[in-house]
């Protein structure tokens, strides 16, 4: 698809020199000149086009191509205002010849034009004067007049609007308000018959006009929507398809009001009103719908209130309210092709939006919406092809469910329970869900009890598909983050490479034959498949919170989801795991206790040797673990003296020093600093003694042989830090210090040797040496010791110009900067 | 409203470095935003334009990034197709789409929408309160007309040297922008008029 030709094109263009594009120009505007304008007029445009937009950097015409080019915009063939407006829109005018959007005849402006001008608009002023033109050709326009010429008013005030919506004046609003409903609401309902393939019955004589039909066939029995068909269509028929298509826009620019307003000033005058429009709409919706079939008459038009006294921006939003709900009930016929019906599904989409947003504007209609919202919502809720059509009525419920007093259970039942659990691989869904999610976190952390539990659920979209939604994730998950929930949250993020290889299972043991003969990723699917493992995958399969934290067997679940570390998606997963294990730990030292916290430093331990082996995976989370293991500590340093246990327990196994170095060295260095009466009265002398000991049998065995076979040798940041752990913990119980200095004198002796087993590089053992030097030199004067090795809160952070001490010279060197300035 | 459409690579090309998309046709609707926005407001007209170029650029790259996760992810083997074949490389395509965080690079957030057809991609940057059913639907009916007017399965260069037929179909099917909820008959007929500019 992508050539070796279209790469050269480009470079040629880009390369082009100045002295051939020169003649290239004049060449063209010769031709230009002429009065015929041929293909080889079109082709030179096109190559100028790609020559100007090839390139990022501007390139401007010759005043006289330019003026020339500009001409091109009124052709009559409409293929050089095409090729005019692309030309115009690669390049700026030069200077004296810039659009004044005051003084130029705008009326006759076409589509390409247009364009352009949109396009160069340099201030408000420029548009609202466009704006302003376009508008008055509205007004003055001849009923004969060719009918595209206004069809693309609309879609041009609509760009505006995304920008600029003060462009438009109160008048203004005003008058297209009310071409609006005109538009929508009184289109003619018979076809037009402007299409010149007549066939053999385009005579003089003229033909009874004929209705415009429903998309299942039948006639249409009330007014036109953009659901009706006919041979050809009337003009006002396309502005119909044109207003209703920017209607929603225009109703959130001029219209929306703000949530807050509606529940506390409206309610009490609206109450009359409320009771009437559900009387109204209680003794229509019930009675006819029975009798009437549903072709003919629309129950829409008959429950209409006399509008006509209403001024035009309340007009609109009544047509539009009726508007949505023709939409709603044409959308359940039946249509004959798949387009129409990919377009009923996106006119229910729009239609409820449309109402969502009126309902928000007037409260009084809500009680006329809901039945007709509810039973939208009853009619499509079983069939999960339409689930995108449900979350805009879920955003409905959660906007007005409350004020109108609705239920709204089954709703949330679905959005987070069989959504994310049967459609997580739908990356369409998966947006819009979570977009609706972020929008709406505030309101839905209040109204829905189970948000905070629904994570096991929400997280399947970040493991099937992480790319596109992780970003989505690190704004979410936050609020997924409770006090209740969190070490259930933490087992679920480290496992999650696990649920993506699970969903991968699940949608090939839903695809793929019972027996594959010697396909891939056997073993796995057979686990999947078989009973008595399958309670191991369905664990991570649960759609709430709250069976449990995380299950016994893991490690075999680990073992049997092994050959599932290479696969692409649970790799791209494994990627995006770190990121939000430290939104987790930001997130939760701000609520938790210290009780959560401990759990949390346990879980961390555990888990350290508990994840499934992706390469690099491992090592980056135990980066994260020893970031925040740190960090809590550090905020809460009578967590280790409570989590001692734990943590001698992991840094006695030597092990962990060849294989997790990293969160090794972070234990060891806690345990030297923060296990001390200072941090946690309940130190005791006993506890200083057994950490030592425990952290000197390994120092011991690592430093006297060399390491085990198949590991590197240990890296000197562990040897150092047990150490520097050991003289910590000797300098706060003296009778320790002998044992240290005579092993730190043991290691002088050794090493001075020559080389040894456990250590590979010189340099890196003088580091060793030297270091046990410092300490040995250190301990000799236990009292000094204590307060270099672990300085107290005072010297580590200093106040500044808070403390009495460091004060003074602060002062002094402040007062002298200012007086010996000048 | 849709803020532009893109026809861009999304399979490595030689020239430029890896994750990087060569941009064939780009239309921006509407107008450019940098008008409005405080931080710039002191530019250049030639300095909007160039910005404008690079957050084209920026777009481009971040679907071809996702484009390339998504069918790694997937595994599926691309299918070739050759002129003719384009309804099946339509129904091949993958689709999906990319949240456009607010300042990246647009200044409030948007979805891009895109197609991958073998190695290119169609592209559809929407605002986000759009209706994203119909901007499918729309990309999707854009994509057709594109690969079949433009003879894109092939190795020709047509994209670049006729992209006045891409600018008359936008022209119908999404004037400025503005995206149109168009039943078949709605659409025969603009598709008629496109038909017509195009013999010509």
């Amino acid at each position: 698809m992508y050539s070796h030709s279209s790469e050269s094109l480009i470079k040629q263009a880009r390369e082009i020199q100045e002295s051939e594009l020169q003649k290239f120009q004049s060449r063209l505007g010769k031709l230009l000149h002429g009065k015929e304008l041929g293909h080889e007029a079109v082709d030179s445009l096109q190559r100028l086009h790609l020559i100007l937009s090839a390139t990022k950097y501007t390139r401007t015409l010759p005043p006289e191509l330019h003026k020339r080019v500009k001409a091109l915009l009124s052709s009559p063939a409409e293929q050089f205002q095409v090729l005019g407006s692309a030309v115009l829109r690669e390049t700026l005018p030069p200077s004296g010849q810039e659009v004044n959007y005051n003084q130029e005849n705008l009326l006759q402006l076409n589509s390409h034009a247009a364009a352009l001008l949109l396009s160069q608009a340099g201030s408000r002023a420029d548009l609202s004067s466009l704006c302003a033109q376009l508008l008055r050709s509205l007004e003055s326009r001849q009923p004969e007049g060719p009918a595209n010429s206004l069809t693309h008013t609309l879609p041009i005030l609509n760009a505006v609007l995304t920008h600029s919506p003060e462009c438009l004046t109160e008048d203004h609003v005003t008058l297209l308000s009310k071409r609006l409903v005109d538009w929508l609401r009184y289109a003619s309902i018979t076809q037009g018959g402007g299409a010149p393939s007549g066939g053999f019955f385009t005579g003089p004589r003229s033909r009874q006009p004929v209705p415009t039909a429903e998309l299942d066939g039948t006639v249409s029995g009330d007014f036109f929507t953009v659901l009706c068909v006919g041979q050809g269509f009337t003009e006002d028929q396309w502005m119909n398809v044109y207003s209703f298509s920017m209607l929603r826009h225009w109703l959130l620019t001029y219209h929306s009001v703000s949530n807050g307003n509606n529940t506390a000033d409206t309610a009490p005058a609206n109450r009359l009103q409320l009771s009437l429009s559900l009387s109204l709409s209680h003794s229509f919706s019930n009675d006819d719908r029975s009798e009437v079939d549903g072709s003919v008459v629309s129950m829409v038009s008959a429950t209409s209130s006399s509008s006509r006294l209403l001024p035009p921006k309340e007009r609109l939003r009544e047509k539009a309210f009726q508007y949505c709900q023709r939409l709603i009930e044409q959308s359940d016929r039946k249509a004959h092709k798949k387009t129409d019906t990919d377009l009923q599904k996106a006119c229910l989409v729009e239609a409820v939006c449309i109402l969502d947003c009126v309902c928000g504007e007037d409260a009084s209609l809500v009680y006329r919406t809901f039945p007709c919202i509810k039973a939208l919502f009853g009619r499509l809720s079983s069939d999960l092809s339409f689930a995108r059509v449900l979350l805009p009525i879920a955003q409905f419920y959660l906007n007005h469910g409350e004020m109108a007093a609705v239920d709204c259970e089954c709703v949330w039942k679905l959005v987070f329970g069989r959504f994310p659990a049967e459609l997580f691989n739908n990356q369409f869904l998966a947006h819009e869900l979570l977009r609706f999610l972020r929008l709406n976190l505030e309101s839905l952390q209040l109204r829905v009890p189970q948000y905070s539990h629904s994570f096991p659920n929400l997280l399947k979209f970040l493991a099937w598909d992480s790319p596109a939604v992780v970003d989505d994730f690190v704004d979410l998950l936050p609020s997924l983050v409770t006090a209740g929930t969190a070490v259930e949250l933490l087992h679920t993020l480290l496992d999650l490479p696990c649920l993506s290889a699970t969903l991968v299972l699940q949608v090939r043991s839903t695809c793929l034959p019972i027996s594959e003969p010697g396909g891939r990723g056997l073993l796995s699917l057979d686990a999947f498949r078989s009973q008595s493992l399958r309670g191991l995958f369905l664990f991570l399969l649960r759609g709430e919170a709250g069976s449990g934290d995380t299950i016994n067997r893991l490690s075999t679940l680990h073992e049997l989801l092994a050959e599932t570390a290479d696969w692409p998606r649970v790799v791209q997963c494994a990627q995006t795991v770190p990121v939000l294990l430290h939104i987790f730990f930001n997130t939760v030292v701000a609520i938790a206790d210290e009780k959560l916290l401990a759990h949390l430093v346990q879980v961390m331990l555990e888990r350290s040797s508990l994840l499934l082996n992706i390469p690099k995976y491992n090592k980056e989370i135990y980066r994260v673990f020893s970031c925040h293991l740190l960090r809590l500590c550090k905020l809460h340093p009578s967590l280790v003296v409570d989590q001692s246990n734990e943590l001698l327990e992991f840094a006695g196994a030597t092990a962990k020093v060849y294989s997790k170095e990293e969160i090794y060295t972070h234990v060891v260095w806690v345990l030297g600093e923060y296990l001390s009466v200072s941090c946690d009265s309940r130190c005791s002398v006993r506890l200083i003694t057994s950490c030592f000991e425990t952290l000197e049998a390994v120092l011991f065995e690592i430093t006297s042989s060399a390491p085990p076979p198949g590991a590197d040798c240990p890296v000197p940041r562990v040897v150092t830090s047990l150490m520097s752990a050991l003289a910590k913990l000797a300098s706060r119980s003296h009778d320790l210090i002998p044992r240290v200095s005579l092993f730190l004198s043991k290691l002088r002796t050794v090493t001075r040797g020559g080389s040894v087993a456990w250590c590979s590089d010189e340099e890196d053992l003088v580091a060793i040496v030297t270091r046990g030097e410092e300490l040995w030199s250190l301990l000799k004067a236990p009292g000094v010791a204590q307060s270099v090795l672990t300085p107290p809160p005072l010297v580590t952070t200093p106040q500044w110009h808070r403390d009495a001490n460091v004060a003074m010279p602060l002062r002094l060197r402040a007062l002298t900067n200012l007086t010996h300035s000048q | 409203m849709v803020r532009c459409f893109l026809i861009h690579t999304v399979c490595p090309v030689s020239a430029l470095g890896s994750g990087e998309s060569r941009v064939l046709y780009s239309r921006v609707f509407g107008p450019d935003e940098s008008v409005w926005s405080d931080q710039d407001r002191g530019l250049s007209p030639e300095e909007r334009r160039l910005l404008q170029k690079e957050k084209i650029t920026a777009v481009a790259r971040q679907v071809r990034s996702a484009v390339s996760l998504y069918r790694e992810a997937s595994g599926r083997l691309l299918v070739e197709t050759v002129p003719g074949e384009e309804a099946l490389a339509l129904q091949e395509a993958d689709g999906g789409v990319v949240r456009l965080r607010a300042g990246d690079p647009f200044s409030e957030e948007m979805s891009a929408l895109w197609l991958g057809v073998q190695s290119l991609g169609f592209t559809l940057v929407c605002e986000p309160h759009e209706n994203l059913l119909l901007a499918e639907g729309t990309l999707r009916n854009l994509t057709r007309h594109c690969l079949e007017t433009l003879h894109m399965l092939g190795q020709g260069s047509e994209v670049l040297l006729r992209s006045n037929r891409v600018d008359a179909l936008l022209s119908r099917l999404l004037p400025h922008g503005q995206l149109l909820f168009l039943n078949h008959r709605f659409a025969q007929s603009l598709e008629k008029e496109v038909t017509a500019y195009l013999a010509k």
